[in-house]
């Protein structure tokens, strides 16, 4: 599949800033400048921007506790986001969600999520309203191979297949689920063939492999978009940090994390496009620069921004129910 | 009582409950995600690479094995729902609920099958199963990682809900939710973990439905529950200063309600603050509130005050998140109101 130069530029562009900004949000919160816990998504870039890639703001994503880089790949503001990640006030969520929540309806980000299975129904909703409003909107849903587990992933699956639903499922299989590898929570040798049980299509992708997401997610987003229903991608790939920043890493060795490097998604690009004459070095670099730039400004923009104030606890919560009612008597 | 001579974490009473009742029981096998970790890779087959997302089952596959430390699927409806049919059928189950917000994954495996089971099945059957769940605010955690939720397990009949303050209280309720014929909802506050007290290293066993006092007092009865309990003994020094004398009531199991225990400290101090970490409506603090105006009415001098969180789900920000936890000063201007 032929990729217009706009849209490869703007892919390493997105790569880059998803790295980047993991990178950084792992040494601010190593610096305790951020509460809670994080979930980073570092080597997993090519899944989040090969299937964005052919999504507009009009069509909805679901994600994971691992959500900053669908996030980026969606285009939700990064500075939005590192505030969120300070709980700041500016935060894409006012600072009410933090790293497993940050959403932005708007741009058809339909949030991380805390709860492990809880984004494929949600995906089905959104591609059920495309498809009684006669749009030709679509839902990408990404998940773990660990969520692959959940019983709501399986209804979900089916609820897409039997109404045709135009939602496509993208696993990304990063080889395990906290500490627990793949092979031993899943009885399958692979989690694609799972589309069979659906009627739908399922295919095996290389996740580390922009060029095989953004091909295998192609066909997939041109099908839903037609009406011809769902399909399901396994995108294996790996991330580079622990499950979550504090995590030992005993599961996995020196010698595994060392091949994850050798096919970094990044490098991989990067010769790819320069081997074949299809961006500069120049170019590359250039985008590198004006992403780092992005990022330093994003956490001084977060970093200078006030924290909420502490009644700001008690809205939204409803659309109209008397904030009153909703404090404490004491 | 045995007399106390260690001190240790209330994590590590928990383990120590779960090993010793492992120890004792081969029917009792504990099953949840990662609660040993790295379940099939050679190096840490035998010893697990994470010991749950806290800690708190660490080693227990050293000593027991796979066969009975279970690492499951991220399936809560299945593993929760399998824990009830085993407990159905003959072992001890205790499964690990990581967070209690997931509760709403797998409810109906708690809600219709092991809380109605035997009600159902008219007494024939019995479900001694133990699910472990860490509740509350105060880590950042935000929106669907901190909640409390142990109303809605309390509401439900059929269920025994539990919540320690203490280490010494966290191993012998476990012990006692362990061996206990009934489902019991465990909750453990992830605030907890690190504190330490004393702690006995044999077994023993603190009856579930007993409430404890924890600071006798006479002139307000203050009711809390798990990581509240702190905040009223704090509140209760700071008073302690100006001559108001507070008596905590740490509530310890939340179903059965041990009624006896806070009327009969109404009876003394006539004034009632209940201090609760979950949303107010319908909670365990309404709950104990309409108890005081139904069987206590005549013993009160003054209205019953809950200090409770607000009717919102939690906040991620730490400056917002300070305002939803009850604080030991929000108990302290509560009881200046009923003083
Ligand atoms: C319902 C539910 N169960 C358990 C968890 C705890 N948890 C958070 S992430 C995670 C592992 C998820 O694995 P996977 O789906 O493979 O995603 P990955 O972390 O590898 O990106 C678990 C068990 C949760 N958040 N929600
Ligand atoms: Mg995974």
């Amino acid at each position: 599949m032929e990729i217009p130069e706009e849209r490869l530029r703007w892919i390493y562009e997105r790569m880059v800033t998803i790295r980047r900004f993991e990178d950084r949000v792992a040494q601010e919160f190593a610096a305790g400048k951020l509460p809670g816990f994080v979930h980073l998504y570092a080597g997993e870039e090519a899944i989040a921007v090969g299937v964005c890639a052919h999504l507009t703001d009009r069509d909805y994503i679901t994600s994971t506790h691992r959500g900053h880089g669908h996030c980026i790949a969606k285009g939700v503001d990064v500075r939005s986001m590192m505030a969120e990640l300070f709980g700041r006030s500016t935060g894409a969520c006012k600072g009410k969600g933090g790293s497993m929540h940050i959403a932005d309806v708007d741009k058809g980000m339909l949030g991380a999520n805390g709860i492990v299975g809880g984004g494929p129904p949600l995906a089905c909703g959104a591609g059920l309203m495309a498809k009684v409003k006669s749009t030709d909107q679509v839902a990408a849903c990404f998940f773990g191979d660990g969520a692959a587990e959940q019983g709501t992933t399986h209804e979900a699956m089916n609820l897409a297949a039997i109404w045709k639903l135009p939602v496509v499922f993208v696993c990304e299989n990063n080889l395990y689920a906290e500490s627990t590898p793949w092979t031993y929570h899943c009885a399958a040798s692979d989690i694609a063939s799972r589309a069979a049980a659906y009627d739908m299509p399922g295919v095996l992708v290389d996740g580390a492999d922009v060029f095989a997401v953004y091909e295998a997610a192609g066909e997939a987003i041109t099908r839903a978009r037609r009406g011809e229903g769902p399909s399901l991608l396994e995108c294996r790939g790996f991330r580079y940090y622990g499950h979550f920043q504090g995590d030992a890493v005993t599961y996995r060795t020196k010698e595994e994390e060392e091949e994850y490097r050798r096919r970094d998604p990044i490098e991989r690009f990067r010769k790819t496009v320069l081997s074949q004459g299809l961006l500069t070095e120049d170019e590359l670099n250039a985008i590198d620069e004006a992403v780092a730039r992005e990022i330093e400004q994003a956490v001084r923009f977060a970093e200078a921004s006030p924290l909420p104030s502490p009644e700001e606890c008690l809205t939204d919560v409803y659309v109209d129910y008397p904030v009153a009612q909703l404090a404490f008597r004491h | 009582m045995v007399v106390a001579t260690r001190v240790i974490s209330y994590r590590e009473a928990l383990n120590e409950a779960i090993r010793l009742e492992m120890r004792r029981d081969p029917a009792v096998v504990i099953m949840g995600e990662d609660i040993a970790g790295g379940a099939g890779i050679g190096h840490v087959e035998n010893v697990g690479a994470w010991g749950g997302v806290l800690g708190v089952t660490k080693s227990l596959v050293s000593e027991f094995g796979r066969q009975r430390v279970l690492d499951t699927p991220i399936s809560e409806a299945g593993f929760i729902g399998a824990a009830v049919g085993a407990a159905v059928t003959g072992l001890r189950p205790i499964a690990e609920l990581m967070f209690v917000d997931f509760f709403g994954v797998c409810m109906d495996q708690i809600f219709n099958q092991g809380a109605k089971l035997r009600y159902m099945f008219g007494g024939k059957a019995k479900v001694p199963l133990v699910i472990r769940t860490m509740i509350g605010a105060g880590f950042g955690a935000a929106g669907q990682h901190s909640g409390s939720h142990y109303a809605v397990f309390t509401h439900m009949p059929g269920l025994k809900t539990v919540a320690p303050a203490t280490p010494y209280d966290a191993k012998g309720l476990l012990i006692a939710a362990i061996r206990d014929d009934d489902p019991v909802i465990f909750f453990e506050h992830k605030l907890l973990y690190d504190t330490t007290g004393e702690v006995p290293e044999e077994e023993y066993v603190i009856p579930l439905g007993k409430a404890d006092v924890k600071r006798a007092g006479s002139d307000v009865t203050v009711v809390a529950i798990a990581r509240m309990v702190h905040v009223a003994l704090e509140a209760a020094a700071r008073l302690a200063g100006e001559g108001i004398d507070v008596e905590v009531i740490d509530l310890r199991t939340l179903s059965p309600l041990d009624e006896e225990a806070i009327l009969e400290s109404l009876a003394k101090t006539r004034r009632l603050v209940v201090v609760d970490e979950d949303n107010p409506r319908c909670s365990v603090a309404a709950d104990i509130a309409a108890l005081a105006v139904d069987r206590g009415f005549d013993y009160l001098d003054a209205p019953v005050k809950m200090v409770t969180a607000p009717h919102t789900p939690v906040p991620f920000s730490p400056s917002m998140e300070q305002f939803y936890i009850p604080s030991p000063q929000r108990v302290i201007n509560a009881i200046r109101e009923v003083i």
